[in-house]
């Protein structure tokens, strides 16, 4: 019965989708109502999936669209110095508020030509190198960081594995963590894995409403955990990746409100919304002496993590202590 | 036999219950895999457990190192009598309620007998001290979750407090999926101890195994003063099936092997394992007299 329905009315949201692109006429409220009913508030499963397709939209706002319309200008650099230019990984100088700042951000195509070039988003080793260089550059030159990410994740290919992607992947996160200059990560779209955490290291990370974050996409868990690629939606439900389970986890420090239906329905509001957070961000980070930001960033990175710890008694550790230091002078008095 | 089918009859206290079946570890002495007979992968020769174990578990014929578990790693490497571990402590927990998740870290502690899949502590190399971690590929693929996180970063911290250098033995297929979003975060947490190494000015040295993949190499195990691998190792960020699933074409036998790596320009050296108690030895000695500052 309510498969039926449901049918239905996936039926009546890919009509109205094509009359929406032929005639080209702004029904776009009605089809993220439409969504909605869909993926209904009472499905968790279905929400999740919802939610991660609409981080995929092909409509989405990209990293660039967001940049022009968040900073007040903006000049795209090129280039790692080393091998070559990635347009999977765009990055620059930009004004917000009248102070310089260094955007850096996963760059995807809206058609399938932009999405050749930019490699669907999945960034080569050279594009971290260019964030890493651009990244010092603007420590040099005492600019905050902002990154925007967006990325199904690093490209899974021969020559990313040649110029050795995880080596990059590994120097962007070690410098990040002690670059002295602010960074503000904000996920934008898919945050996938280890291509997204090599922009993702910062003081702040805020995620858009409908964008999610994993350590591996949904489709990769359900064949490597549920032996079934077809699991997907069961995936991304179980690894929690939206932005409520992220924010509760504490790995996220805001949620940027995206307009009705999503990002792809408005581009000026969703830009406006990110604007007004990190505007508000900057001001306060910049006025945190650089020491100490330095200290909470590394507290923050030091404390990821859930465990638990059995408590050693007290006694036993002094007795471990003296037992050890008894050893130590041993040894020494009588190196044979 | 009838007794039992009957008692099913009686009342339940009566009843003859059945001892819970015990997973049969590795032999409690070398909590290792020591067979009687094992066969080389690549050469197919049949050698002698004790033969193997004398040789370091590498192969007499095609030099085919076999995977360790750490305490043999441990025993191979270390002096006699000098390895004291540290952070013993630390359990998994199940952050994102992951299914099947707790039972299956129970089943990895019943079977390899181990806390976690790395094992940390200090010992001494020639009578030189060091930090040292070693990975258990054995415990659910060396996966790297919070508790292997944790371990890690705290012995390079170990390092900066007790100005010991750090050794790490990866092996490991990448981050914990099982612990969604908290796997990912590791990369990060042990990222960042590294850089503390550093400003401290204390020398890490990785030597990477067989395997090391994804989240592992996309993080400490890339950040060494000196990386080290041992012959013929898997290591890579992107699985070899995955690349395959992208190009559509089948690998090369050697891609992502150390040989690779170290033509690429990626690692330092490989070491063979025998050669690898002197090379560190070498490397601490040469790393502990203070440059002209």
């Amino acid at each position: 019965m309510i498969k039926k329905k449901k049918r239905e009315l996936q039926a009546k949201l890919k009509e109205l989708m094509t009359l929406a692109d032929r005639d080209r006429i702004d029904i776009s409220e009605e089809i993220s109502k439409l969504r909605e009913k869909i993926s209904g508030g009472e499905d968790p499963l279905a929400r999740t999936w919802a939610t991660v397709q609409l981080a995929r939209h092909s409509d989405r706002p990209t990293t660039l669209d967001l940049i022009n319309r968040v900073a007040d200008c903006f000049l795209e650099l090129h280039g790692d110095r080393a091998f070559s230019d990635d347009p999977a990984l765009v990055g620059g100088i930009g004004m917000l508020d009248g102070i310089p700042v260094t955007f850096l951000g996963h760059q995807k195509g809206r058609n399938l030509k932009e999405n050749i070039k930019r490699n669907y988003g999945m960034a080569h080793p050279e594009g971290y190198r260019k964030a890493l260089r651009l990244a010092r550059q603007a420590e040099k030159f005492g600019r905050p960081i902002i990154t925007f990410i967006d990325t199904p994740g690093a490209y899974p290919g021969i020559a990313s594995e040649e110029r050795g992607i995880g080596e990059a992947i590994a120097r962007n996160l070690k410098v990040f963590s002690t670059l002295t200059t602010p960074i503000i990560c904000v996920i934008v779209g898919e945050g996938g894995s280890g291509g997204a955490l090599g922009i993702g290291v910062g003081d702040q990370v805020f995620i858009l409403e409908n964008a999610v974050y994993s350590v591996i996409s949904p489709e990769g868990c359900a064949s490597i955990l549920l032996k079934d690629a077809g699991k997907a939606r069961d995936a991304a439900h179980l690894l929690k990746l939206t932005a409520p389970d992220l924010f509760r986890f504490g790995v996220i420090d805001g949620i940027i409100p995206e307009p009705a239906g999503g990002a792809q329905n408005d581009l000026l509001a969703t830009a406006a919304a990110i604007k007004e957070r990190l505007r508000k961000e900057l001001s306060v980070l910049r006025r945190i002496p650089i020491s100490q930001l330095l200290k909470s960033r590394g507290k923050r990175l030091q404390n990821f993590g859930e465990f638990r710890e059995t408590a050693r008694a007290p006694e036993e550790r002094t007795a471990n202590k003296f037992l050890a230091r008894l050893r130590e002078t041993v040894i020494s008095r009588f190196p044979s | 036999m009838k007794l039992n089918r009957l008692s099913r009859y009686l009342p339940f206290h009566f009843r003859r219950r059945k001892a819970p079946r015990k997973e049969v570890p590795f032999p409690a002495k070398e909590r290792g895999i020591v067979k009687k007979r094992h066969q080389c992968p690549f050469c197919h020769r049949h050698i002698e457990g004790g033969e193997l174990e004398r040789n370091l578990f590498v192969c007499p014929d095609c030099s085919h190192h076999f995977q360790l578990t750490p305490w043999e790693r441990i025993r191979f490497l270390i002096d006699p009598g000098s390895f004291q571990e540290t952070e013993k402590g630390i359990a998994s927990l199940n952050p994102i309620d992951f299914p099947g998740y707790d039972d299956k870290i129970r089943r990895m502690m019943n079977i390899t007998g181990l806390d976690e899949a790395v094992i940390t502590g200090i010992g001494s190399i020639n009578g030189k001290k060091t930090a040292l971690a070693v990975m258990s590929f054995q415990f659910m693929g060396g996966s790297m979750g919070s508790v292997v996180g944790e371990k890690i970063a705290r012995i390079m911290l170990t390092g900066v407090g007790r100005n010991l250098p750090v050794i790490i033995f990866t092996a490991s297929g990448g981050a914990r999926m099982q612990e969604g979003i908290f796997s990912l975060m590791q990369m990060a947490k042990t990222s960042h101890a590294a850089a503390r190494l550093e400003e401290a000015g204390i020398p890490l040295f990785i030597v990477l195994t067989d395997p090391t993949m994804g989240g592992v190499t996309a993080s400490f195990a890339m950040l060494g003063d000196v990386t080290l691998a041992e012959p013929g190792a898997l290591i890579g960020f992107a699985g070899p099936r995955v690349i395959e699933g992208t190009i559509k074409q089948k690998l090369p036998e050697s891609f992502q092997r150390s040989e690779f790596l170290l033509k690429k320009g990626f690692i330092d050296l490989i070491v063979e394992r025998k050669e690898l108690r002197p090379t560190l030895s070498y490397l601490i000695e040469t790393h502990s007299r203070g440059g002209i500052r």
